[in-house]
This record gives C-alpha cells, structure tokens and sequence, in this order.
C-alpha cells in the first residue's frame, strides 16, 4: 500500500502548478505575520482550492473549506468556528466543509482547547477572518466587471453588483480574489443582521456520530501501523527495576518489547512497552509479562494520609491571594460568626474514548494522529525533545471521544513518539480503561475552611475562606512554590467580593506525589462547592431567603440573571423546607445560576426531581450547543457529587474501571431546563462555568428539604 | 488461530483469530468496521454494544468463538442514516463526542423492536447499562421518544 505523503503546502502549489491545476500562492491572514510554511496532508491539500486566509479556501466550483483550528471533543468546535467564520464570509453551512488544521501556533494562534476559550479566545479574530475573505471576494467582482466595490455586496456564496444586478459565484472569483493584498480594516457585520450566528444550527458533525463514521483517535490506521501497549509504573513516578519477556515474547504477532519512558511534568515515568502487529497479540502479550519496579523514591501514600495533611495545612497562612480591609478584627466583633470545613475527592477524567496516540518518527521527520486538545503545544514539545524543527512535526487532530483535560497534555503523545522512534515504523499506543482511570493525572482533592462574621441585620461583614490542595503548577521543573501563583482560584466568590469589606482568601499547596491536572472547570469544580455552600449557610444563619440573599451582595449582570432562574424555576412559589437550592458561580468569564429541587420518594430515599440552569456567556454563536454543553456539565458534576471518586492506597489508584468508579446512568438524571440570558456582554467560556453550581444546589436543596448539611463529596444519595 | 465465519451487516466473512479474541477487535482491527467501540473491556458502558440475531450484546465480553448468528453494527444499521433511531438522534441533535453513541443507537433500535412505545421508565432501563461522559441522557431520552413516533408514522405511511 502507498504511503500517505505530507507535503509543504507551497511545495505542492509549485507541483500543482506545474501540472496545470488551478491554484496560486494563497495569502495568510495578515494579523499572524509572515508566511509560513505548512504541512499538510497531501489529499487534503488536492482538494481544499485556494487559500483565502488561514482558515478558508475555496475551489473553483465554490466549495468552501473552513478550518476548525480547536480540537472537537464534544463541545461543538466543529461547529461554532465555522459557524462564526460562515457568517462574515456570508456562505451557508450547507455550502461549508469542515475539515481540522494541523497544529501550528504561528497560523492559527493558540489551538490549546482548555479553559472554554474556543468562542471567547478567538471570535474577533475569526469574524475579522471571514470579513477579509468576503472584502477580497468583493474586490475580485469589482475589479473583474470593472465597477465601484462599493456597489457590490456579498450574500449566499455570490458578489452581486446592486445597481446591475451582475452575480458570481465565489469559485469564478477565488483565483483573482488570491492575489489580492488583504485588507487592514474589515467592518463586521452587526448582531442584528446575523442569519446564523444566534441560531441553533444543527451540528455537522452529528451525522458522523450517527452512523459510526466519525474517526475518532483509535479509529485511525495508518498503514504499516503496529500496535503498542504499556506496563507503567502503577505508582506514577517509580522505575522499571527489570522485567521478564521471555513468555510475553513468545506470543505471535509480538515485534518487540522494551524499555519506555514519558515525561510527568517535573518528572519521567517508566514502563515497558509491547509492541505486535495486533492489538490483541499486545495485551495478551502484556499478560504474560513480568515487570519488577524499583519505587524507592515514592512515598506511597493513602487517600487518609493525603487528607489529614489538607487538614493540617489549613492551620498554616498560605499564600495569600486577596484580601480587603481587616478580616481577623471584622470576625471577633461580629455579632454571629459561622465556620464550615468542606472535602472534594480526587477524580479521573474517564473521557469514554481511553488515552491513544499514533507517532510515525523517520529520520528528519514525526507525524503524530490522535485525540488531541494541545496540537501546537505536542508540536514545539516533540520538536523540541528530538531537536527537529517544529515544521518537521506534524501533529493532526481527529475526532475526540471526551477529553475534559486530560487529552490537553503531551505525555501521552511523546511516549508513542519514543515508540515509534525504536521500531522505525507507524505505532498506535492503545491505553485500557484501567490504564486510562489509574495513571493519572487525576483532578485534585480539597478541603476548604470557610469562616464568616454577620452583624445583627444578617449582612456578611467579614469572610475567610482558605483552600488546602495540590498546586498543579508546582509540578513543573524549577516551579517558584513560595508565592501565590493563579491557579487555585478560579470560581472563588470574587463577585461576592466588592459588597463585603473584610476578606482574606488564602491558598495552601499540600505536598503530594499523586499526579494532578486540570479536569472539567479545574479548581472551580471544587471551589463552587465549598464556597456556594457557606454562602447558603450564611442565609439560613441570617434567616434569609438564599437568593434573596445573593441578590444583595452581587451586582446588576448577576441580579438579572437571578431574576431569570428566579422565574424559570418557580423558586417564588416554593413552599420552605420542600427541598429547593441554589447555586451561582463564575468561571472562565460566564455566570451560572442553577436551582435543584429534590423530594423523597415512596421508600423515602432522596430523588432529585429536576434542575434549571441560566448561563449568562455573553456574545454567543449556538444556543443548542450551549444547551447541551450546560446539560452536559450538570451529569458530569452530579457524578462527582454523588457517584464516583478516586482514592490512593499504598501509593496507587485504587478504582480502576466503571466497576468501581461508578458514572450516573440514565436513571439517575432528572429532568434539565437550561436557559442563556441575551446581553451585550463579551463572549465567555461555556464548556465548563456549568458545572461547578450543581453540586452545592444539590447540597443546599438536601438541606432545605432535611436539615442535614453535606459537605462532603461524593455523598450517596440513598443514604440520607 | 483458527478459522471462524461470521455474517456481520448481512456479508459474509472468514476470519483467522485467536478464538478467545473478542468479536469487538474482530470488527474493528480485522474486518475494519470502527464504528463499534472500545469503552471498558468487561462489559460495563456499553460503548461496544452490536445485535447478534436482533439482540443487543455487548462485543468486548464476546469471543469470537462464541459467534453463530448473524450480527449487525451501527455500519449496518442504514446505508444513509435514515434509520429512525438515527433520524431522532440527528433531529434531537443527541451526541456530543459520540463516542458512546454507537452503543446507545444500537441499544435504542433492540428497544424499540421489543417495545415501540416505551415510557421513561421503560427507556431507563433498557438504557442504564450504557455510560454517556459528556452526559447526552435527556437528549436521548427524547430521541427514544421521536424515535418511536418516527416509526409509528413510516408504519402508517406503508399501510396507508
């Protein structure tokens, strides 16, 4: 079978020029600098026609291709990019094929997909994108019929010249269009004139996943490809001391069994790899095999160990990441004071797709395929450790099964390099769900105390809150751990903040060996529980309604949407101690507010009877997506309230698939309303800010309806 | 290795095996058919779930050996995605990454043969054995629903 042939992009211009296909030298967008070359696979770059800008090219039949620069892992990327660049470019998406750019920074800006910032890190620039492109089109037609550009409009794929009534298609004009210098200063269209930004488009991606055509990272065969899997170290930093292969070396199929390694952050964790020309013969083999560690330089810690430590740090100062006026004085005099401590398990990511990678290193040259969110980051990563020129590693995305933080990570991948570099052909590193759940890293664990002094009116006059918890940045190499670093606080009460004149918030890093990164909303998904719980504890010692509560500390953004989740959810015509709670919180630049209302059943165990949500993100492009996305958040977080957690024993992940890490089903999920607040807001984040509410609604909704008071997570439902 | 035949979408295969090697990895790696996929290994999410003689099995936990009757995977669910359980799950817009979604189509058509008109209950169970990360259960809830009136007016269609 041929091998699939990458070739520069210019390169395979001048081949096609010379072969007479009509292309030219397509300009990038002008914002990103000067030209650079790009990699891209050769039957892509046949049939994508002339670039008009990074992201758009165009045949002469007017089939438009849009590059989606950000990994499609559920979130709807696929969708919203184009649908963004669509609009300005003024084609419908039935006109638009989606395909995914390669990694690379210089072209297409950050590609890490993390931090909900596909919408809100780049809309400007990606209407400005499709606007440039337009205005060329435009020009082209003028030039062409030797007319005014200002007489000529755009609409549905066509220039049409308004006094003639002229058209052409933007095939006809896409050659012309190309050579044009673009220009410096689009004006984009107005919200009221959008005809698909605001709609709830159906995704394009959604009859791929329908009839099992979407390729997914595991679904990907390069031909010649050989299969790996690995032994790895159970407890995260330790060595491989020896190994047997003498069994393991004797199944058919098996090519060869080795020594690997990956990099962890600061440090390098050891395996052995198994590398067969199927799959099955590579776990079978993995089966026979006998591996001694060496973990010597590993504590080996309990899940208890780790928490006892949080608790003893909260005693310590921390390092102190905002305060205002004199918290410790406000506290004393304050006529009713309130403490709370609070616990969050660690957790695994479980994206349903496990970890993969495929890497094809030859001598000058590494192609990487996988379930990717951090392209341009694997891309310097690989180029930088085999010293080759980042233009030389070509990493391309495809479809992935979840990813929730994990996949946003270069282990994975350079472990498959390193394999691929020793068998000199094609591999796919396979991880099983015991190797996707137990390896790491896995969503810290925190526990939090939390103190507050109210005057006689009920007001909150002075609030302490102090989180003990793995810093994720201090994993790196040479971390500065002696100053407050960011990276804790995301969803810490700070809207709270500007109503309350006393306040101190303090981070405490827990020392830990247990690897640990971002997973679904990061710290907010911890911090939202603990801090929405105090808050409603406030209001019950105040005696307040808890969202009238909220209402007179957050300013007039939040009390709209506060009326919003107000009236959606009935909340007026709740009767007290009927089992209704509340939560808002803020993260990655959009609010949050849901309400959970929860009641027994006929045996007298809790159910939980439904949740609604009110986003408030701002500028958006696809309300259906965003729908699904806050759904989706409020089961994700529902399972790290109420379902699943991960715990340590003698230094290793003791859940090690579903069995054990149990995921909510279908009959545990209520009813959801979500609903999105129209403003003239910036766009924010909408992957994530949705689920750190519902845990601590829940909690509150526990509360409201039986006194009890949860804090702690996970908690069973069935034993309240 | 030994030599098995298998009727997987209504076409006959041979293929050499391990006999313990489960039907899973004998569609995807052998006979190239991805849409089924690898979830869990023991039977847990239902990501690899396929029919065998109309009814939903979960192929991870299958031995190739064990396979005498004919299969279908989501690859031979329609030729273009108009089956009613795809149409639904198109129309209610239902996956988010998908990876799950094989699975659940497929569970949802072995539903709708043996009960065409389920309650949520009725949905609720014959779906929990299936894990959805991203967390699509009320869309497909609905889906399940459409679904059912779907095929209630293609029936009426062909009577009529």
């Amino acid at each position: 079978m041929q091998q699939p042939s990458a070739v520069s992009r210019r390169k395979f211009l001048q081949l096609s020029g010379m072969t007479g296909a009509a292309l030219t030298i397509g300009f990038y967008f002008p914002a990103l600098g000067k030209e650079t070359e790009q990699f891209i696979s050769k039957e892509m770059a046949e049939e994508m026609g002339i670039e008009l800008t990074s992201w758009i090219s165009i045949d002469k039949n007017g089939l438009v291709t849009i590059l989606n620069h950000r990994s499609e892992m559920g979130q709807g990327s696929y969708q919203v990019v184009p649908q963004m660049i669509a609009e300005e470019l003024e084609v419908n998406l039935d006109q638009v094929r989606i395909a995914f750019a390669p990694g690379h920074q210089s072209k297409f800006g950050s590609q890490i997909t993390g931090g909900s910032s596909t919408v809100r890190g780049a809309y400007k620039r990606l209407l400005r994108t499709g606007a440039t492109a337009r205005e060329m089109l435009i020009e082209a037609a003028a030039k062409k019929w030797e007319v005014k550009k200002e007489e000529c409009y755009a609409e549905n794929g066509e220039v049409i010249h308004r006094p003639s009534g002229k058209k052409a298609g933007y095939g006809e004009l896409v050659e012309e269009a190309s050579k044009l210098t673009p220009p410096q200063n689009v004006i984009l269209k107005s919200r009221r004139d959008y005809k698909i930004i605001g709609k709830p488009m159906p995704r394009q991606d959604t009859p791929l996943k329908t009839n099992g055509k979407a390729i997914f990272g595991l679904d990907k065969k390069i031909p010649g490809m050989l299969y790996a899997v690995v032994e790895r170290n159970p407890r995260f930093h330790g060595k491989v001391k020896s190994f047997d292969d003498s069994a393991a070396r004797k199944v058919k199929g098996v090519k060869d069994i080795f020594k690997v390694e990956m990099p962890v952050f600061a440090y390098t964790r050891e395996g052995v790899a198994i590398v067969a020309d199927t799959l099955w013969a590579a776990q079978q083999a993995r089966k026979a095999l006998k591996v001694e560690w060496d973990d010597s330089g590993f504590e080996h810690v309990d899940t208890e160990l780790i928490f006892k430590r949080m608790h003893e740090d909260l005693k310590k100062p921390g390092l102190s990441q905002r305060t205002g006026g004199d918290f410790e004085t406000a506290f004393e005099k304050a006529d009713k004071k309130i403490e709370a401590i609070y616990e969050t398990p660690y957790e695994a990511h479980a994206a349903m797709e496990p970890l993969n990678c495929i890497a094809h290193v030859t001598d000058d040259k590494c192609e990487i395929w996988g379930p990717i969110q951090a392209p341009d980051w694997i891309q310097s990563d690989v180029a930088g450790r085999l010293n080759m020129k980042p233009e030389n590693v070509i990493v391309n995305m495809t479809f992935l099964g979840g990813g929730f933080g994990r996949k946003a990570f270069t282990d994975y991948t350079y472990e498959a390099v390193l394999i691929s570099k020793q068998m000199k052909a094609p591999v796919q590193v396979v991880w099983s769900r015991e190797d996707d759940m137990t390896q790491g890293p896995f969503r810290p664990g925190a526990v939090y105390s939390c103190k507050a002094g109210l005057s006689k009116d009920g007001r909150i006059v002075a609030l302490q809150g102090k989180v003990a918890a793995q810093n994720m940045d201090h994993q790196w190499p040479g971390a500065d751990k002696s100053s407050y670093n960011n990276s804790t606080t995301e969803g810490f009460p700070e809207p709270y903040f500007e109503s309350i004149r006393h306040y101190s918030f303090a981070d405490i890093p827990t020392e830990s060996p247990i690897p640990v990164m971002w997973w679904r909303s990061v710290y907010s998904s911890t911090n939202g529980f603990a801090y929405e719980s105090f808050i409603d504890e406030c209001a019950v010692a105040a005696g307040k309604d808890p969202l009238d509560f909220r209402r007179g500390y957050l300013n007039e953004r939040y009390n709209e949407l506060i009326n919003v989740l107000e009236e959606k959810s009935g909340w007026k015509n709740r009767k007290k101690n009927d089992g209704w709670g509340v939560a808002i919180t803020y993260c990655f630049e959009s609010i949050v507010g849901e309400v959970v209302k929860v009641s027994r059943n006929e045996n007298g165990k809790i159910k939980i009877d439904k949740v609604w949500a009110v986003i408030d993100c701002g500028w958006y492009v696809n309300p259906d997506i965003i729908k699904a996305q806050v759904e989706g958040s409020i089961v994700m977080g529902l399972g790290a309230a109420i379902t699943h957690e991960t715990n340590f024993k003698d230094g290793k992940a003791v859940q090690t698939n579903f069995h054990n890490y149990p995921m909510p089903r279908i009959s545990d999920i209520p009813e959801i309303e979500v609903y999105i607040m129209d403003n003239e807001e910036k766009a924010g984040g909408v992957g994530e800010p949705g689920l750190p509410p519902l845990a601590p609604a829940l909690t509150n909704a526990i509360f409201d309806l039986t006194g009890k008071r949860i804090r702690k997570l996970p908690f069973k439902l069935d034993e309240i | 290795m030994a030599s098995f035949n298998l009727t997987v979408n209504g076409k006959k295969y041979t293929v050499d095996a391990d006999p313990q090697m489960p039907l899973l990895w004998v569609l995807r790696d052998i006979l190239n058919l991805t849409g089924t996929k690898y979830g869990c290994g023991i039977a847990q999410c239902g990501a690899c779930t396929v029919h065998m003689n109309g009814m939903p099995v979960r192929s991870c936990s299958l031995p190739v050996s064990s396979v005498k009757q004919p299969v279908v995977t989501i690859e031979g669910l329609s030729e273009d995605n108009s089956h009613p359980v795809q149409k639904a799950w198109i129309e209610e817009q239902v996956p988010q990454c998908g990876y799950c979604q094989s699975g659940q189509i497929m569970a949802a058509v072995a539903l709708l043969k043996r009960n065409p008109n389920p309650t949520d209950k009725d949905i609720d169970a014959a779906m929990q054995g299936h894990i959805c990360r991203c967390g699509t259960y009320t869309r497909i809830r609905k889906a399940i629903h459409k679904a059912s009136e779907i095929m209630k007016k293609d029936t009426a269609k062909s009577l009529g």
